[in-house]
């Protein structure tokens, strides 16, 4: 009953949160609207990352360097080959898939603490490269000047604010959507269970290594896919996006949002970067330091997410029916390395 | 027989001068980077502040640097302590932290670095400031053949200096004896009587110690800046990585082999340059995935 009550409020509350943001361009000025299509670009960069951290069971800071590989390579498509939006979107999310799989035999075998470790370490290395590679990622100073994309084959190119806006949306609801299926199958409950006990998933002769691996793969193409989405909602792309201060602040808005919920981290990683986008205008000088402080203080007040108590709460109220109900892993923090 | 030798010498000439920098690169990201392992290894911490630690010693160093020899023992003592203080009130803030949630304790170390960094700039400017070497080290001296800044030269021997000494004390000491036994079983040393709460705070004291001299040595080849805290903490980490834990040679193998990739490398191969030091890690981890993990999850 209880279960049945939040369901239908959580999807109601969804249906409120999609209408909002359909109708938000008209409500708000330009400016604003640019900074919302990049936010929900971050946004789905964030869902990459809780389905690594939450559903995997492999922490990650390292999301952006797929998300990087992505964008640059929308970059070099949108600018030589085609302006066509889908194939942009193809081709970077098959690049961020490519560099995913480069980097699979990386974490493939390490767990908990040891991945957010080297998937910092990659992603660095990756902001370090497009720093010095300079004839194709133009160094530092970065890359502009993209033709406007169109959509699709035959659709007029993308030319005000609202217009990139409303095309963002449609990608990032379809891929998310994609993704939510995605874990509804089979493929999401071998996932789960190898988070959970990956001892016995691999007695029972499931092969872990491949779900992990998969999962990454999968996870650095929603990242790819997003990197060209930042490429239309920003029009101008360097390095500084890529920076290890992003991939700490999605990894802080998963946490906010329950690491293994995909709604949750949507919520979560757009809540933080719209607080450091504001921070930043309101503070120009001092805002690392607020933003410090609002990391320290929010570890405080929500050690393990929001979602927690809640799947507590329903854990306890269904358990005199289910004694032996297992208990609600879905939000509890990350697993860590076992001996 | 003579124009062979001299062959010989003259193409390995051009390297002689990198392979040293090298190592005096190596030695400095050694001792920055045994404080990260420390902190991993022995109180279970991703601490990302570290970089932030090193810069405090890079900035003290900046800061109070005359030329002398008395300023430089005053900015070592000054770096030293207070990046070591910088490491305690780490450990304080991270107390109500649970132990073991490593994702969160992560964040917050994040939080520290990115608060930490702005302080910093706030304090000492967002220019990269000027580090002077005391005047009996600013010339040159001849090393086979080739002229060597002397303060390097000195590095290389302090620093070696710092690493046997930093080997007696965990290899021969009581607090050396806690560290290895809290890497391999932190809960019986719990159970014999020495709270954990101490020994992370030791060892986190310990680390910023160790990134604090490293700061203040290191200062005239990673110099104090807006970048260097992100640097030092991403060599630390591929030195963590490649070096596995718990064990000293391997640590300090990895980060000499990083700093002949820096310096080396570049110069044998510069159109690669970018892609060494991640070919590296890669080549070291596919070798070692499986031994690496199965040490890995042991610790």
């Amino acid at each position: 009953m209880r279960d049945e009550v939040i369901r239908r409020a959580r999807g109601a509350v969804a249906a409120l949160v999609l209408a909002g943001l359909v109708v938000a361009p008209w409500v708000v000025d330009d400016y604003t609207t640019a900074i919302l299509a990049r936010t929900l670009a971050l946004a789905l960069v964030g869902v990459s990352v809780a389905l690594l951290t939450g559903v995997a069971g492999m922490p990650t800071l390292g999301q952006t360097a797929p998300y990087a590989a992505g964008a640059y390579a929308c970059v070099v498509v949108g600018s030589r080959i085609s302006d066509v939006g889908v194939v942009q979107l193809a081709v970077a999310a098959g690049a961020g898939a490519v560099l995913a799989a480069l980097t699979v035999p990386l974490v493939v075998h390490a767990r908990g603490v040891i991945v957010l470790m080297i998937t910092l370490a990659i992603g660095e290395l990756v902001v370090t490269i497009l720093g010095r590679w300079r004839s194709v990622t133009g160094g530092t100073d970065g890359l502009a000047g993209m033709p406007a994309v169109r959509p699709f084959w035959g659709l007029p190119p993308l030319a005000s604010d609202q217009a990139r806006y409303l095309y963002t949306l449609v990608v990032v609801a379809t891929l998310v959507g994609a993704a939510l299926l995605l874990l509804r199958t089979r493929a999401g409950l071998l996932l789960r269970a190898g988070r959970d006990d990956e001892t016995r998933l691999r007695a029972s002769g499931h092969r872990v290594p491949l779900h992990v691996s998969g999962a990454h793969i999968a996870a650095g193409a929603i990242a790819g896919g997003a990197g060209s989405l930042l490429v239309v909602a920003q029009q101008y792309i360097s390095p500084a996006d890529f920076g290890f201060d992003t991939s700490a602040l999605l990894l802080l808005g998963v946490v906010i949002g329950g690491t293994a919920s995909i709604g949750g981290a949507l919520v979560g990683a757009a809540l933080v970067i719209a607080v450091r986008d504001w921070l930043f205008g309101v503070l120009p000088g001092h805002a690392p330091l607020v933003l410090g402080a609002l990391f320290v203080a929010t570890v405080y007040l929500l050690p393990s997410g929001v979602n927690r108590a809640r799947v507590r709460l329903r854990a306890s109220s269904a358990a005199p029916s289910h004694p032996q109900a297992p208990p609600a892993r879905d939000a509890a923090t990350v697993p860590e390395l076992r001996a | 027989m003579m124009a062979v030798v001299a062959a010989g010498t003259n193409r390995i000439d051009p390297y002689v001068i990198p392979a040293l920098d090298g190592v005096a690169y190596g030695l400095l990201v050694f001792v920055a980077a045994s404080g990260l392992v420390f902190c991993f290894g022995v109180a279970n911490i991703l601490n990302l502040a570290h970089g932030t630690l090193y810069a405090i010693g890079g900035y003290t160093a900046a800061a109070l640097l005359d030329g002398g020899w008395a300023s430089l023992a005053l900015a070592l003592a000054v770096g030293v302590l207070a990046a070591g203080a910088a490491g305690v009130l780490l450990a304080g803030l991270l107390t109500p932290v649970a132990t073991g949630n490593h994702l969160t304790q992560a964040l917050l170390t994040f939080g520290v670095a990115l608060a930490g960094g702005s302080l910093l700039v706030a304090g000492f400017g967002p220019d990269d400031p000027q580090v002077r070497v005391p005047a009996a080290l600013e010339g040159s001296v001849v090393v086979a053949g080739h002229r060597y800044a002397a303060y390097r030269l000195v590095f290389i021997v302090v620093a070696a200096a710092i690493a046997a000494a930093l080997y007696l004390v965990v290899r021969r000491t009581r607090a050396g004896m806690l560290v290895r036994a809290a890497v391999d079983d932190a809960e019986m040393v719990a159970c014999l009587g020495v709270s954990p709460a101490r020994i992370r705070a030791g060892v986190l004291a310990a680390a910023g110690a160790l990134a604090g001299a490293a700061g203040v040595l290191g200062a005239p080849i990673i110099g104090p800046g807006t970048d260097t805290a992100d640097t030092v903490l991403l060599l630390s980490l591929v030195v963590v990585v490649l070096g596995g834990l718990g064990s000293m040679a391997g640590t300090l193998l990895a980060a000499l082999a990083i700093g002949e990739i820096q310096t080396l490398g570049v110069a044998l191969l510069p159109s690669a340059a970018p892609f060494l030091l991640f070919a590296a890690m890669a080549a070291v981890l596919a070798v070692r995935a499986r031994g690496l993990a199965s040490r890995w999850g042991a610790t």
